[in-house]
């Protein structure tokens, strides 16, 4: 294990993309991310690499179209209204089975919205980005050192099921500090032979492409990349369970919250009420048999979000409603504390148990 | 018996799905002419747009990425960025270039982005069945502006190599039609210098050429060139803009 090293959230994952092969960086300012692209203006001319500022964040996401388009391993970061904007390009990237890493540092919303850590783009990730039939994988880091792994992993997913990756963190992540153990620099083996990087004559010419013009041929390649989406579904679900073997309210929650209701656990269950915790660590594909097996013991659930309730239908789809789903959340930048999370448990248990 | 005439290498043995009488079909050809005869077609990358020219990437015969509406020189340049030794090309429309890509095409213009921009201006949306391009002449009748077109209300047409010919930097910012022999002629000259450029690492060069449209013109191909050379060519003057040597 390397030594371990005290950095920004937002630093941490841009120095962990570069070691994961990531070879150019497309962005554009936007509050609370703005410091991953600060450093990669800074680390990638010393890498050979490419930091190059757009003029938009459809002109950054388009940036990362054409370099992965050829081969090379692209990243974008944003935040929620930038994710927006990049929308259209993400669409693209998923239709044209492209892989790319796109961060989003969540922020409350709508519109402009605030600047302060938000979970409310959990719907937008993981069902509604853009226009078409499509998913992108979603990975949701709840400590600094999580930020640096899921974002290599990131890549090699990206790469391997030809699509789009989002690490889906919020504000909170973004600006802390924690002791990270980064890790070491390596080569992705992955080989890309559908790039269109210049034929060198050597085999016929590469074409990428979104743009089926015959319905019945875009319904089949549909059809198959839905079929690889199963396959990801099946093998690349990831969660952690907390003190829930015996728990009879599962919390929920994923990223900064679900830091927030650990503390809340433990003093739930210094009150003599058994709670534990499920966390998701990829939103899409959502852990959906795992919870469900969780709901065969749990008699409650609680989700704990920071956004209006927007996870809190998928816990209901994955356990077929089977157990009363609960929520406890802020919105708008406000961020829920242990004590207010502890309340909602005390009147769940008045309530179901 | 020796060919003297043939299909350039650069161009794929597939019949052009574009209207008779579109000048699209000249223009590829040119493009490829310029990519045979510099030896590059190994290296080149080309870009297709969203507009007539959507399908350009089952034409070229090179490596062929297809970009969303207008964002061909964003695409073209996280290409170049990742691959400074490969040669690479936008094929682009008006509506594309001019209207709904503005910004990018600016900015790649502005950062003097080392590629090759070929823009096809032919004062109309083609493929949507006829609409009023960003270059659509005043006067002009068009499927959206019905009593032809109004500077009071949709305001005027945008000339755009007179507009990148005022930022740094641009290598290359020429205006050339194919309405006439001599004009093909100086048109390809054009575009291999705009391709010379990119070798030679110039920067940003952008060759404007000014097409017809017969078929959402709604006239015969021979009467449209006559429109264009009487209509275009006034407002749209030909020559070169900007040239940096």
């Amino acid at each position: 294990m390397a030594e371990k090293v005290l950095m920004k959230g937002n630093e941490a994952l841009a120095e962990s993309a570069i070691r994961a092969g990531c070879r150019c960086f497309f962005g554009y300012p936007i509050t609370p991310q703005t410091e991953v692209a600060a450093y990669m203006a800074k680390r990638m001319p010393q890498i050979g690499g490419t930091y190059l500022q757009a003029e938009s964040e459809v002109a950054a996401i388009n940036m990362v179209y054409g370099a992965t388009s050829t081969g090379t391993r692209a990243m974008t970061s944003s935040s929620s209204p930038g994710i927006s904007l990049k929308a259209e390009g993400i669409s693209y990237l998923a239709g044209s089975d492209l892989p790319a890493v796109i961060i989003n540092i969540c922020r409350g919303g709508p519109g402009l919205g605030g600047i302060q850590p938000a979970q409310s783009d959990y719907n937008q990730a993981t069902k509604g980005l853009a226009h078409g039939d499509f998913h992108i994988l979603v990975l949701a880091p709840n400590c600094i050192q999580e930020m640096c792994d899921l974002v290599s992993d990131a890549f090699d997913l990206a790469d391997t099921y030809r699509m789009p990756a989002m690490i889906l963190g919020d504000g909170m992540l973004g600006q802390m500090m924690e002791p990270v153990a980064l890790p070491e620099p390596h080569e992705s083996k992955i080989e890309k032979p559908w790039a269109a990087c210049g034929t060198e004559m050597k085999r016929p010419h590469n074409v990428i492409n979104s743009l089926y013009i015959k319905p019945d041929e875009l319904e089949r390649i549909v059809m198959d990349r839905y079929a690889r989406y199963r396959h990801i579904e099946e093998n690349e679900v990831r969660y952690e369970e907390f003190m829930t073997e015996d728990a009879d309210i599962v919390i929920v929650a994923y990223g900064a919250s679900s830091r927030i209701a650990r503390n809340a656990i433990m003093a739930a269950r210094a009150e003599g009420i058994k709670v534990g915790m499920f966390r998701p660590i990829t939103l899409w594909p959502f852990p959906k048999k795992a919870l469900d097996r969780v709901a065969d013991t749990a008699r409650a659930f609680l989700t704990v979000e920071l956004s209006m309730g927007q996870m809190i239908d998928d816990v209901k789809l994955a356990i077929n409603c089977r157990r009363p789903v609960y929520l406890a959340n802020r919105t708008g930048g406000m961020v829920i504390t242990p004590n207010e999370i502890l309340a909602k448990i005390r009147e769940i248990k008045g309530e179901t148990l | 018996m020796s060919i003297v005439f043939d299909r350039p290498k650069s161009l794929t043995d597939v019949p052009l799905h574009y209207c008779p009488g579109c000048t699209h079909g000249i223009i590829h050809r040119l493009v490829a002419e310029t990519i045979d005869e510099l030896g590059i077609e190994g290296k080149t990358i080309g870009i297709a747009p969203v507009g007539c020219s959507v399908f350009a990437y089952n034409y070229f015969n090179c490596d062929m990425i297809e970009a969303a509406h207008g964002r061909a020189p964003a695409v073209a340049t996280g290409a170049k960025r990742a691959n400074p030794d490969r040669i690479l090309f936008t094929y682009q429309g008006d509506g594309d270039l001019a209207a709904i890509g503005t910004a990018e095409t600016v900015h790649a213009a502005t950062r003097g982005e080392n590629i090759t921009v070929i823009f096809v201006n032919n004062a109309i949306y083609g493929m949507t069945g006829g609409q009023m391009a960003p270059t659509t002449l005043p006067g002009q009748v068009t499927q959206t502006t019905p009593y032809g077109r109004d500077p009071q209300i949709a305001g005027y047409p945008v000339r755009i190599c007179e507009m990148l010919s005022a930022l740094d930097g641009v290598a290359l910012a020429q205006r050339v039609a194919v309405d006439s022999v001599p004009h093909i002629r100086d048109a390809k000259k054009a575009i291999r210098r705009a391709f010379e450029n990119q070798i030679n690492k110039r920067g940003f060069s952008i060759v404007e050429v000014i097409s017809s449209c017969p078929t959402n013109w709604g006239m015969e191909p021979v009467k449209a060139l006559e429109w264009l050379r009487e209509n275009m060519l006034p407002y749209y003057p030909l020559g070169v803009y900007k040239s940096k040597e």
